[in-house]
């Protein structure tokens, strides 16, 4: 039993018998996207044995939740995927709903429908960003920047955050959206189809980035779902698993899309996969701009902080406006129910799943995140195995985790 | 398959297993004896008509606080879903109060291997016959078991890492690397004050 901290001190020393030796990549390394550590068992430059250790990260959000309100928890949601933040906001708020039986406006659906979207291209530029930077392309990483930027206005725009929005609420959302946002949206999405090709010249067919990618990391459409692999990494072996198709949320039942398929579970195909999605989304937030109806941005039952339109001119010593509000809210509507609910949304990373106990309390009694990171982690080992040293950094890009998530 | 009929095939398949079955918001769980979980499980996998080929999700639940009265302490809840089929089930496994305990599935999906380290680094729920029982969020020579709902929320002591590696900052301030100690929270003088 060591401990990460000192055994890092440890110097690794080849023992002058055979070829292998152990090395110590991360958790400071700039190519495990975060705080990864993967311990490694090498022999030349083939891995024998990887073994990621994670936990730096870990903040204790399961337990945390416990001990807040429904409508306090979803900051903590933020913090779990902070490049695509929006998308989990959706998903707890999705989960929370299902649970407490709440209804939410169609026009809420829309928006949450839109900026899930919109968070799951910035996610994917930021990873085609990074690990194009990782396996040796340095371009694609500007352009990718270059687009994501103008989403990240378009969100401050929209909720004044540019990384932890905390703007979808339960039973709906925060704010309206505004006609500047709807233009500034529009205007992205005439020009981005073009920016996708733009990528995609640079690197589609480079022989450099087809050789680091076509024929490495593979997995089986069976092995990827024996380790519980979703999104992209599950698509790209061919397996057509969706759960924005197979259990619609929000208003992926009332857009037309497609879920782009690989079939050689391939980084290379996984790359595919996720360049294919970014037209789809650009296709489903088109839609949803198009089909916008009109009506509240929240039901009447959300169970949130509610501003108080009138703030009395005078109030007394050691009473709590916002507090009072919440208090009569939830006693007259009666809304904690007890139960126990698993909902799933698809978010950039795959899976991202919620599962909830409630005890008739206004807090939840158990929060299990799912999370998609943590169990691409768990695989890592089994996709490297056998592999380059070289290629191990490919497949962590690959997976595209994000150590926020995977740790809680 | 309706959710209700996957959960009569399964009594009939295993009657001494099922404890009883409910529906919440449109979701099927089934309680069950922890005996013969792989069975079940593997039973809900391969069995054609039912096919649940993805393991969703792992996790414990320590129900001592829960006012549902007869409930065991610990619990292994598995959300399974089936890809080809579009259906879903929940089965929770009630493992007991004192030194909770489960047989692995990871024989049935390799990635049961990590949501079951977690699972008992946070919970303290072991998994007989798994391959690397190890924790997985906290440190290895962590005390206690975090999401137990007797533990704290705010710790009564600092973690003995923190402590050591405390302890190493001071000795190695003794050698005059940062003599102000502004790396370790102290604040900055402003020089142009001093002047």
């Amino acid at each position: 039993m060591t401990r990460p901290i000192t055994k890092s001190m440890d110097i690794p020393v080849a023992d002058g018998e055979g070829e292998r030796y152990s090395l110590r990549m991360g958790p400071q390394h700039p190519a495990t996207h975060g705080v990864l550590r993967v311990d490694l068992e090498l022999d030349g430059e083939t891995i024998v044995e990887c073994t990621p250790q994670v936990g730096y990260l870990h903040r204790g959000f399961e337990k945390l939740a416990e001990n807040k309100t429904y409508a306090q928890a979803l900051i903590l949601t933020d913090r779990l995927d902070y490049i695509a933040a929006m998308a989990n906001n959706v998903g707890y708020c999705v989960a929370v709903e299902r649970l407490l039986d709440i209804s939410v406006p169609l026009r809420a659906k829309y928006i949450r429908t839109i900026v899930a979207e919109m968070s799951r291209i910035c996610s994917h530029l930021l990873w085609l960003a990074t690990h194009a930077l990782d396996i040796g392309a340095m371009t694609v990483f500007l352009y990718c920047f270059r687009e994501r930027e103008i989403l990240l206005d378009l969100f401050e725009e929209l909720c004044g955050a540019r990384l932890t929005f905390s703007y979808p609420r339960i039973g709906g959302v925060r704010q309206d959206v505004t006609a500047r946002f709807i233009d500034g949206l529009q205007r992205f999405l005439d020009i981005f189809p073009s920016k996708i090709e733009e990528y995609e010249t640079l690197i589609d067919t480079n022989r450099i980035w087809l050789k680091r990618t076509v024929g490495i990391g593979k997995v089986s459409g069976e092995e990827a779902l024996a380790l519980g692999l979703t999104g992209a990494c599950l698509r790209g072996s061919g397996v057509d698993y969706d759960v924005r198709k197979h259990q619609p949320y929000d208003a992926y039942a009332l857009v037309d899309f497609e879920v782009p398929l690989g079939s050689d579970g391939d980084i290379y195909a996984r790359y595919r996969c996720r360049m294919e999605e970014l037209h789809q989304s650009a296709r489903i937030i088109q839609q949803c701009i198009d089909q916008l109806p009109p009506g509240p941005i929240a039901g009447p039952d959300a169970p949130d902080l509610v501003m108080p339109n009138k703030v009395p001119a005078r109030i007394e010593a050691g009473t709590n406006v916002y507090g009072t509000g919440l208090i009569k809210l939830v006693r007259d509507r009666n809304l904690y129910i007890s139960g126990d609910v698993y909902v799933a949304t698809e978010v950039p990373k795959g899976e991202l799943g919620f599962y909830f106990i409630s005890d008739g309390n206004n807090r939840p009694y158990r929060m299990h995140i799912r999370s998609p990171s943590f169990i691409h982690i768990g695989a890592l080992a089994a996709i490297a195995r056998g592999e380059l040293i070289a290629d191990l950094i490919a497949n962590i890009g690959s997976l595209d985790v994000v150590l926020g998530e995977s740790d809680r | 398959m309706e959710q209700m009929a996957i959960v009569d095939g399964l009594r009939a398949a295993f009657p001494d297993e099922i404890l009883h079955s409910y529906t919440n918001q449109g979701q099927t769980a089934v309680v069950v004896r922890p005996g013969r979980i792989v069975d079940m499980l593997r039973w809900l996998r391969d069995t054609d008509t039912i096919r649940m080929n993805h393991l969703r999700s792992l996790c414990g639940v320590d129900n001592v606080r829960r006012k549902e009265s007869g409930l065991s302490r610990f619990e292994v809840v598995y959300n399974l879903y089936s890809i080809p089929l579009r259906h879903e089930i929940r089965v929770r496994a009630e493992v007991g109060d004192k030194e909770p305990a489960i047989d692995s599935v990871v024989e049935l999906w390799a990635g049961a291997n990590w949501l079951e380290r977690e699972t008992y680094d946070l919970l303290g729920i072991r998994f007989n016959n798994h391959p690397d029982l190890r924790r997985v969020l906290m440190p290895d020579d962590w005390v206690g078991h975090p999401l137990r709902k007797d533990y704290p929320l705010r710790g009564r002591e600092e973690w003995v890492g923190m402590t050591e590696l405390l302890a190493k900052v001071q000795e190695l301030d003794r050698f005059g690397f940062d003599p102000e100690g502004h790396a370790h929270g102290q604040a900055i003088p402003d020089e142009e004050d001093e002047e």
